[in-house]
Parts: structure tokens; sequence; C-alpha cells
């Protein structure tokens, strides 16, 4: 029997096993020999397939970003080889209450932000280091503002994961920011820490919350957020999220060939093929691409979550 | 400004046109102003209306000043498979500098498009292979439901793939009544509030021995209510739902049936009385009818033949009951059962014609059913002698004999009354006779 092509996707909700497993019994019916592994969070897929023991693996961007600085420091390459269309050109928002007075972003000074996870590139890494760079340049004087959070209150935020934003890196705003670590591991595919940013943000215990503008309509639609209770502070350039990653040297071409013209030919006409996108959440794959993962790349950076090896360098990251 | 002049309105100059897509057909283009409205509050209903009513490949124009509305459109299209060309009139890139607020200006002050959205492909991909759930119309029902079909209104395109639940009563000639509609019809219009249509504070018989003969009989009439109520309950959740009006009617009488139970069993309760019997032959009667596990021959031993028998026993009980609310109750509840009969009769009828099997099946069921019960000791003997009290009205020997002619009259009614039914449904006059004579001494 010819060794299977061995997939790595991260078990962030119950049905990725569904997803996976159709995935798997289409394929195999296109005669590709596949199977999939399910990790509990992306550090461990990206180790594995560094070390080989996965031939190809659905990454988070912020795994993509990890397994292509892991790959360089040995002097190997990775490669990006298809993603979905929902993947591409996504934007995150900055929302703050309408009523707060908050007009620009220097108004968040002495503020608090509310983030997602700390390893979520949509709700944390990318409009952090957005905030950073549109932060008024160093020397300029800051306006005053006054939080609507108690200090009661903010000692309960510090006590549960604020962390004062890196001033020692950026020195420019002095802004708290409070983390929904949920699933931590799981580079923000779970939509809870979003979700209880923008529930702090409603109940006035944080004062901006960023997410994903897709979860923007998505909370209103539930009615989660009223239209006129928040307002879009800003939001980041366009980046890209998930995509499947191979490293060059160890990913056999011929069989990562035929998987990739697979994926690219399923459509979204086909009944049997549109519940499987549907839940995976695309309508067509396309070929990867590397250029929208450069703000991540920066934000990491910024925010020293991974050095340049691809090590992870942040101690309060614990997957 | 209104919603009219929010609708989607027609560009036809050429310089209205975007680029189109690599690949795609350039479609018409066609413009769309928000206002003030944004997706987070209903606007994406507008340009979803427009999309659709828009050719393939088409463009729109999205105008509108709500601040997140560029932001917003971004996501919307990404999740919904439609292409968005961004036209740098909305400034929403939040990319304006240390000291601008956001960035995303959205289209206020200026008179150019927020975004152009282009009408993807995957908008159309739900109807190919899509097909009709039949005909909407009774009158057209198919003979045989898909079941891909599942729970789709009937005459809907149904999407392919999805589910494809079993629904075991799928064919026309199984269940279906022309009247059925109609009965439907009765039945809501004829739906009553126990609360208000029965006099419950009525008095009630002196005689302490009437009134246990009329707890007696209401303890009876409760359970075979509940078995009236199980049977076809057990049947609803197999009927396809594309015989929408069959499975509604039976809705209904599940529900009178609830009603009717509730209402024997709050009769018995206005008086303190000496607890009932349930008698062991007549709940084993009850349970051939649960345990029969086809529908034709359960509704015709349940409908045709044990409702229809209850028809004439709740004619008795108005005739005969000692107080207005018994009487009241066995009247309401008549009209009720009298409709359930009528569409057992009814499918059965249609059915005997199509399928000349199934009067031997009818018949082979009526005969098994004697025979499981043939060692039981049928109608509780409590409940005989009840009814013969009920129609005395009193203890005196003269009342009691009128009483006993009565309900040796009310046999002889239901007799008369199965072999009537039997004959709508083609038995012979000789079969007729037979079938209803081996009918449950139980009654139902």
């Amino acid at each position: 029997m010819t060794d299977p092509f061995v997939l790595g996707a991260v078990a962030y909700a119950p049905k990725v096993v569904t997803i996976w497993e159709g995935f798997r019994d289409w394929l195999r019916s296109h005669q590709l020999p596949f199977d999939y592994v399910l990790y509990s969070n992306y550090e461990t897929q990206v180790d594995d397939l560094i070390a080989g023991r996965i031939d190809i693996a659905w990454n988070s961007p912020l795994a993509w970003v990890r397994a292509r600085r892991m790959a360089a420091a040995s002097g190997r390459s990775a490669s990006a080889t298809v993603m979905r269309d929902t993947d591409q050109d996504l934007t995150s928002v900055v929302l703050v209450r309408s009523d707060a007075g908050i007009e620009t972003i220097a108004d968040l000074d002495g503020l608090v932000v509310g983030v997602g996870a700390i390893d979520s590139p949509q709700s944390r890494l990318i409009p952090l280091a957005h905030l950073s760079r549109l932060a008024p340049p160093p020397g300029e004087e800051p306006r005053r503002h006054t939080s609507s959070i108690d200090s009661a209150q903010r000692f309960d935020a510090q006590r549960s994961g604020v962390q004062r934003f890196d001033v020692r890196r950026f020195d420019v705003r002095r802004f708290d920011v409070r983390r929904f670590d949920v699933m931590v591991g799981k580079h923000g595919d779970h939509v809870g820490g979003e979700r209880e940013a923008v529930t702090a943000l409603l109940a006035g215990e944080v004062d901006a919350a960023c997410i994903i503008g897709g979860n923007h309509l998505a909370f209103a639609q539930e009615g989660l957020i009223t239209p006129d209770a928040v307002r879009m502070l800003t939001e980041t350039p366009p980046y890209d999220h998930c995509v499947f990653t191979v490293i060059d040297d160890a990913v056999d071409t011929t069989t990562l060939r035929a998987f990739d013209e697979l994926l690219l030919s399923m459509s979204f006409d086909d009944p049997e093929v549109r519940m499987l996108l549907e839940l995976e959440g695309l309508r067509e794959w396309r070929p990867g691409r590397t250029s929208g993962f450069a703000q991540l790349e920066r934000a990491v950076d910024l925010l020293g979550l991974y050095d340049e090896a691809g090590q992870i360098v942040d101690g309060s990251y614990r997957p | 400004m209104t919603a009219n002049e929010r609708g989607a309105r027609s560009e036809p100059g050429p310089g209205a046109h975007p680029e189109p897509e690599a690949g795609a057909r350039p479609g018409r283009a066609h413009s769309l102003d928000l206002g003030p409205l944004g997706l987070d509050g209903g606007g994406h209903v507008l340009l979803a209306l427009a999309l659709r009513e828009a050719e393939p490949a088409a463009t729109i124009a999205v105008h509108g000043s709500h601040p997140a509305l560029a932001a917003h459109l971004r996501a919307w299209c990404s999740a919904t498979g439609h292409g968005l060309e961004t036209t740098g009139a909305t400034g929403a890139t939040g990319a304006t500098g240390a000291t601008g607020a956001t960035g995303a200006t959205g289209a206020t002050g200026t008179d150019g498009p927020v975004a152009v959205v282009r009408r993807g492909r995957s908008a159309d991909a739900r109807w190919s292979a899509a097909e009709p759930a039949g005909s909407p119309l009774p009158g057209e029902v198919a003979d045989h439901a898909s079941p891909h079909w599942g729970l789709a209104a009937r005459g809907a395109w149904v999407e392919a793939g999805g589910p494809t639940p079993r629904f075991s009563l799928d064919t026309k000639d199984e269940i279906w009544a022309d009247a059925a509609e109609r009965l439907y019809d009765q039945a809501l219009a004829g739906q009553w509030d126990p609360a208000v249509a029965i006099p419950w504070d009525a008095a009630l018989p002196e005689d302490p021995a009437i009134e246990q003969a009329v707890v007696a009989v209401m303890a009876y009439l409760v359970e075979n209510e509940q078995a009236a109520l199980v049977v076809p309950a057990r049947f609803l959740g197999q009927i396809h739902p594309h015989f929408a009006e069959i499975q509604h009617l039976l809705a209904v009488q599940i529900a009178d049936e609830a009603r009717h139970a509730h209402v024997f069993a709050r009769r018995a309760r206005l008086a303190e009385r000496a607890p009932t019997l349930s008698g062991a032959g007549g709940r084993a009667s009850l349970q051939t009818l649960v345990d029969e596990p086809h529908f034709a021959t359960a509704s015709f031993l349940l409908s045709v033949l044990g409702e229809g028998t209850f028809v004439s026993l709740l004619g008795f009980l108005e005739r005969h009951a000692p107080d207005d609310c018994t009487r009241t109750a066995a009247w309401l509840v008549r009209s009720d059962e009298a409709r359930h009969v009528a569409f057992g009769v009814a499918h059965l009828e249609r059915h005997c014609a199509r399928d000349p099997a199934l009067r031997p099946r009818l018949a082979s069921a009526v005969e098994r059913r004697h025979d499981a019960l043939r060692s039981t000791a049928g109608l509780n003997q409590e409940v005989f002698d009840s009814l013969v009290l009920l129609a005395a009205g009193s203890r005196a020997p003269s009342d009691i004999a009128r009483g006993w002619a009565a309900v040796a009259d009310l046999q002889t009614d239901m007799q008369s009354g199965r072999e009537g039914r039997l004959a709508r449904l083609g038995f012979s006059p000789a079969e007729t006779e037979t079938l209803a004579a081996l009918h449950t001494r139980n009654f139902m």
C-alpha cells in the first residue's frame, strides 16, 4: 500500500473532524492516498512539519510565519501552496463604544484595549501593530483621556491578563491591553476570545476591542452588537489568513502537485464538494501567496512572540 | 431618503462600468445607495437583493455614508463569494496617520461609490442541479415523495446534496385522502376550549352510585383516548412532509385526543369517589392497537372500527349522562371523533380502490387481533354495568331493565355502524357482518 500524503490540521472545533473526514473520502475517491492528523495547537503541528512527521500543514497565518522562520533558520525553505478565497484580503477593525468620545487613535491614551488570545493574528497581533503604526510620533504630547473603567475593574483586569502595551519597545502609546485568552495555541481560530473582547467593550470593562471585520458583521447579526452601540475607530490594511504549508525539501512534489490540482479543481457547483467547502468556509481554493503575511511578520517582531528562528520568545505564551 | 430611493438603479452608461474580472463576462453596472445604513444594521439585505436581481457578473457600485461601510463590504463579500473592487473613495484604510481618527470616513462628502461589488458565480451554484419538491398544490401531490425533498416546503426548489431522511410513508396511495384539506379546515374551525365550552360547575348526580358509574366510564374513556393519541403519533413522524395535509390533519387529531383525555380525566376528578379499576383485558385490547406496525391496518382498527364504535358510545353518553358537564363533553368529543373516522374511511377507501391486496390484509388484521384477545375479558364488567346504570338513571328495577335494553341497543348500533363503514371500503355483505362481529368487545 502506498504511504498516504499526511496533512496536519488543528482541532479548534468538533467540526474539524467532519471536515477532514470528508476531504479524506473525497481525495481518496480521486485516487490520492491521503490521511490527516489533528493537533491541539499549531506550535506542535509546525514542529512536526519541520521534523517531517507530516507532509503538509493546514496552517494559520501565524503558523506559516513560524514554519517559514524555522525552515529558514536551518537553511531550508517553506512554500505556501493553496489557500481559500476567504483567506485573502481580510481586515481587522478596532471598535469603540459610540458614546465613549474616542475619536482618534491618540484618544486611546490611558485606556484599555481588549484583544483576543495572545496568539490571535486577527484579534491581537495585527491590530496592535496597526495601532502602534498609527500612533502619534514620539515626543508629541498625548491627549489626556479618562478611562470609563474604575480602579477596581482595572485591578481585576490586570490580574486576568492585562499587560502594559509594550512601552519599552515603542514608547509612543501608553494604553493597556487586556487579553481574552480563549483556546491559546489555536492562533485565534476559535471565535471565543473576540466575542469576550466585544462583550467586555459593551460592558464597559475595556475601551476598545480588536476583532476581524467578518466578526463585526457576525456579532451584529446575532445581536451581540447593536448598530448604534459601537463604532469603528480604525481598520487595518488587508492581510491573508490560512494557507497550506510544505517544507520544500521534504515534500514529494508529485503528490503535492496532485493534491494542489485536486483542491483547485473543486467546484462549488458540485453539491458533494459544496458541502465540504461550506464547512471549511470557502467557495474556491486559490493558489497560495505570501504577500499577505507582511503585516503579521512585522507584528510578530513588534510584539516579540517568535524570534527570527521561529522560536517562542514570549514567556507568557503557553500553548 | 426613502427605501425606494435606496434601491438599486441601473446605470447603463459605459462610463459606469468597472473593469471586469479576468475571465468574467462583463455585466451591467448598477448602483445602490445605502445612505447612513451600515451592513451591521441590515444594509446587506438591500445589497443581497440588488445582487439577486442583477444578471451574472453584473457590478453594483455601493454608495453610503456609514463609517464602516468599506470594512463591512470587504468582510461581507469575502464571506458570500462576491467580488469587491475598492474605489479609493472610502479612505477606509485606517492609514491616515498618527492623528487621524480612523481613516474610515466612508463616502461622506464624496460622490463616488465606497466600493464596487461584482456578483459572484457561487450565488447561482445552489440552483444548479436543484429540483422542485413536487407541486405546491394539494391537488397535484406526487405519487411518490423523494427522500431528498426531506423537510422542504412543497414546491420549493431543493438544493442538491444535504440529508435524505427516511420517511417510510412516502407513497400517496398509502396515506392520501382528497378530503384531508377540507377535514383539516373543519378541524381548525371546530377547535374548542374546554375551560369555556364545558360547564364544569354543573350539578353532579346525587346518587353516589351514579357518580361512581360516571367516574368508571371516564377512566375507561381516558385510557382509550390515550391509545387514540399514541397510535397516530407513532406514524406522524413517518409521513413524508410532502403530504402536508395528512401530516397536519393527524397533528390536529393528536391534539384532539390530548384534549379529550384531559377533559375526561378532569370530569372524573370533580367528586371524591372510590378508585376505578383499569382492566387487564381492556388494556390488552388497546395494546394491540398501539403495537400494530402498519399505518393502513392501524388506521383501520383504530379509526374505522374503534373510533367509529366510539362515536356510537359518545352518542349514548350524550343521551344518558346524568349531568350537563358529562353530556357536553361527550357531545364535543363526538364531533371530533366523527372527523377522525371520516379521514380513516376516506384514505382507506381510496387505498383499497387502488390496491386490491389491501382488503384481505385489513380483514386479516381484524382476525389476528380477535385471536390475540380471545382469552381476555373484553370490556371491563364495571364499565359495562356503569353504562347500564347511567342509562337507567336510578336503582329502580324497572329503570335498570330500561338501561339494560339501551346498552343492548348501543351494541346493535355499534355493529351496524361498523358494517356500514366496512361496506364503504368495499367489503362484501358477508365479510362486513363477520368482520364487524369480530371487533373487540372492548369497543375501541
